[in-house]
């Protein structure tokens, strides 16, 4: 299998932050490779510098077997790039973007109109609109449509998705599947716990550090403990004394629910916490084991 | 090439459709053109005096009359009391008084002599010699007609006229038109404003609103987007220069006694010059506040000491030194020169050679600092 991108010991800081710290990862071929962390984790960092526009302290990088450093004016010729923020021109209309950045790229919306055309059709009727007048979900379409106007080899999308409702999202990661399909290996980040799953292979990152590199189904099958999902009439309080039970390990709301796991590695009597929490006043507990899922690997490896 | 153009048509694009911009570009010059001028005059007139008239007789009352007539004079009245005149200078009703001693005609037909007494506020330094120069020609003249006057009645009058006279012409601007020395000048400013602002705005704009983000990933060369960026406002430079031009001699019938071709060349370095210093104040600044605030410091300096206010030659030595640095000087030196004396390029050829100079190594340093990277 093909390397497209592959780091050696990048480290960034900015001032006393360490933003990156020793950042080994290798994105193959064809897949999509998932960048996940929470907000400040180093994520856009990580990926300015893979997309040129930031030098790392030290360590190396390639991009498509071309130094990041060296080769910097050949890799921004073979990636498509969409920034966390919308950075398009709002005040010039779609068509316009779109033929501005096909001309900078040096060649034509027709040339490579198949490549686009999935995603720019369902914006074509609003070409004469002004970028700053589309929805969320078209100024994420004609994002793509200009990230991909010169058939890059390696698309990288910072927080495609952050902001954008559940409809959209689901749009965009169809299309993202599409695009891997048509052989574009996609380097994505997100902050979004539950798109893990859409990705081929994923990287944790956390404080600048990679936590763990893998499939999500490999991550969440080492998922060490097991894992029980608690609810009581009072939220506040069940946290409480879940966190002071003699035994408890993590304990990490999630929506309606408590997630739990306990330090002993053996059996645990489920009528043990149950009692327990009876005796601090709750009422209609209920628990049951339940499967991890990403972000219980995170909050497990954190 | 092809990058370029695009770039440039996106750029003319953006400034048509911004509709606050347009304005700014456009009409505001116009407006501050017509204003300025008037505002920017030292022509004094309209001093306001009070004259004590002690007095009162034919001879008091012809210098009131003579105060009275003058343009330069408002007379805003006349008094016995010095103390009305005190408190109606103290309050700055008045900018001068006169004060005109009792029984002033008696004593100047008997002594042959008689004095009077000129005060004046001197806060506003050049109105008040302004008011004490025109007061003292306003006298020498009434000193002749009452002369003439008391000859024929007493002949100890003898009329010693000076055998000097000295009779003023003013060259190059024989009227003391201040808007044809003005105007010129206030041209160059608002070319230079707009060409440092817009370029130094322009850029900044794209690095706060995330823009330039998109743009530094893609292969574009530095060169071309800069290139994208000066020339459409070196064009609007251009074109104000133009228009400007127009309105100078339409409304303030101005007349360009040299080669306008010369003028155009020159703004042609100079505007280069200033994006440059545009393209400098962007790279050192990441938000349009810093950039704006940047860009009106300097541009204050420039102006002040540029010789458009204030006379460069006024200045203590090491201030003029500091005008050496200063493109905004070269150019009202320069279109002053070609405009009023019909100055060529023979005359011109230094501020040339240092407007180059300065258009190349702004450019160069700018573009040195300007970073592809966010």
């Amino acid at each position: 299998m093909k390397t497209i991108i592959e780091t050696n010991n990048i480290n960034k800081s900015y001032g006393a932050v360490t933003a990156l710290h020793d950042i080994n990862i290798t994105v193959n071929d064809g897949e999509i490779f998932g960048l996940i962390g929470p907000d400040g984790a180093g994520k856009t960092s990580l990926i300015r510098i893979l997309t040129t526009l930031i030098l790392p302290d030290n360590g190396s990088a390639n991009v498509l077997g071309l130094d990041i450093i060296n080769d910097f004016k050949s890799i921004r010729n073979e990636i498509g790039y969409m920034p966390g923020r919308f950075s398009l021109y709002q005040d010039l209309t779609v068509e316009e973007n779109l033929k501005l950045f096909a001309t900078i790229f040096g060649t034509t919306i027709e040339e490579n109109y198949d490549l686009v055309k999935p995603i720019y059709s369902q914006i074509e009727s609003f070409k004469n609109r002004k970028a700053g007048q589309l929805s969320g979900g078209m100024k994420q379409k004609l994002a793509l449509s200009c990230a991909l106007i010169h058939k890059p080899k390696l698309l990288i999308l910072d927080e495609p998705t952050t902001g954008v409702d559940p409809v959209s999202r689901k749009e965009f990661w169809d299309m993202l599947k599409d695009l891997k399909k048509a052989g574009i290996t996609i380097l994505v980040s997100t902050p979004y716990m539950d798109e893990a799953s859409l990705c081929d292979r994923v990287a944790l990152i956390q404080g600048g550090k990679i936590l763990s590199v893998s499939t999500p189904q490999s991550i969440i099958d080492a998922f060490p403990k097991k894992l029980y999902s608690i609810s009581a009439d009072n939220m506040h309080k069940l946290i409480i004394a879940l966190r002071n039970f003699e035994f408890s390990n993590t304990v990490f709301t999630f929506g309606e629910t408590v997630h739990y796991t306990d330090r002993r590695n053996s059996v645990i009597q489920t009528g043990e916490i149950m009692k327990y929490l009876q005796n601090n006043d709750l009422k209609e507990i209920k628990i049951n084991e339940i499967n991890a899922g990403i972000e219980d690997c995170f909050m497990e490896m954190m | 090439m092809r990058t370029i153009y695009f770039i440039i048509w996106k750029e003319f694009k953006q400034i048509f459709r911004d509709k606050g911009m347009l304005p700014i570009i456009f009409v505001i010059p116009i407006i501050q053109l017509l204003i300025l001028a008037n505002a920017a005059t030292f022509d004094i007139k309209n001093i306001k005096v009070m004259i004590i008239d002690k007095d009162n007789s034919s001879t008091s009352r012809l210098l009131i009359a003579k105060y009275d007539a003058s343009n330069y004079f408002k007379l805003v009245g006349t008094t016995f009391s010095n103390e009305i005149a005190d408190n109606y200078l103290a309050d700055g009703k008045i900018d001068m008084f006169i004060e005109i001693p009792a029984n002033f005609e008696r004593d100047l037909v008997r002594q042959n002599m008689n004095k009077m007494m000129i005060v004046v506020n001197a806060v506003d330094g050049t109105k008040g010699n302004v008011g004490m120069n025109y007061s003292t020609s306003l006298m020498n003249d009434f000193n002749q007609e009452i002369r003439q006057k008391f000859s024929t009645i007493n002949t100890t009058f003898i009329s010693n006229t000076e055998e000097i006279n000295i009779i003023q012409s003013n060259w190059y601007n024989p009227e003391l038109n201040y808007k044809i020395f003005m105007v010129p000048g206030i041209l160059v400013l608002l070319v230079a404003m707009i060409a440092t602002f817009l370029t130094a705005m322009n850029i900044v704009k794209e690095k706060e609103i995330g823009t330039i983000e998109q743009i530094n990933v893609t292969p574009i060369l530095k060169y071309q987007f800069l290139a994208g960026k000066l020339i459409p406002f070196w064009l609007i430079g251009m074109f104000e220069l133009a228009f400007g031009m127009i309105i100078a001699s339409i409304i303030y019938g101005i007349t360009f006694v040299g080669s306008i071709g010369l003028i155009f060349l020159f703004a042609a370095v100079f505007l280069i010059a200033v994006e440059g210093l545009g393209l400098f104040i962007s790279t050192i600044s990441d938000t349009q506040q810093q950039a704006m605030f940047i860009a009106w410091f300097l541009l204050v300096v420039f102006i002040l000491l540029s010789g458009l206010f204030t006379a460069v030659e006024n200045m203590p030595g090491w201030t003029q030194n500091l005008t050496y640095l200063n493109p905004i000087k070269y150019f009202i030196e320069l279109i002053r020169m070609i405009m009023l004396k019909g100055s060529g390029f023979e005359d011109t050829k230094i501020h040339f050679a240092v407007m180059a100079f300065f258009a190349i190594s702004i450019n160069t340093i700018a573009i040195w600092r300007y970073k592809k990277t966010v």
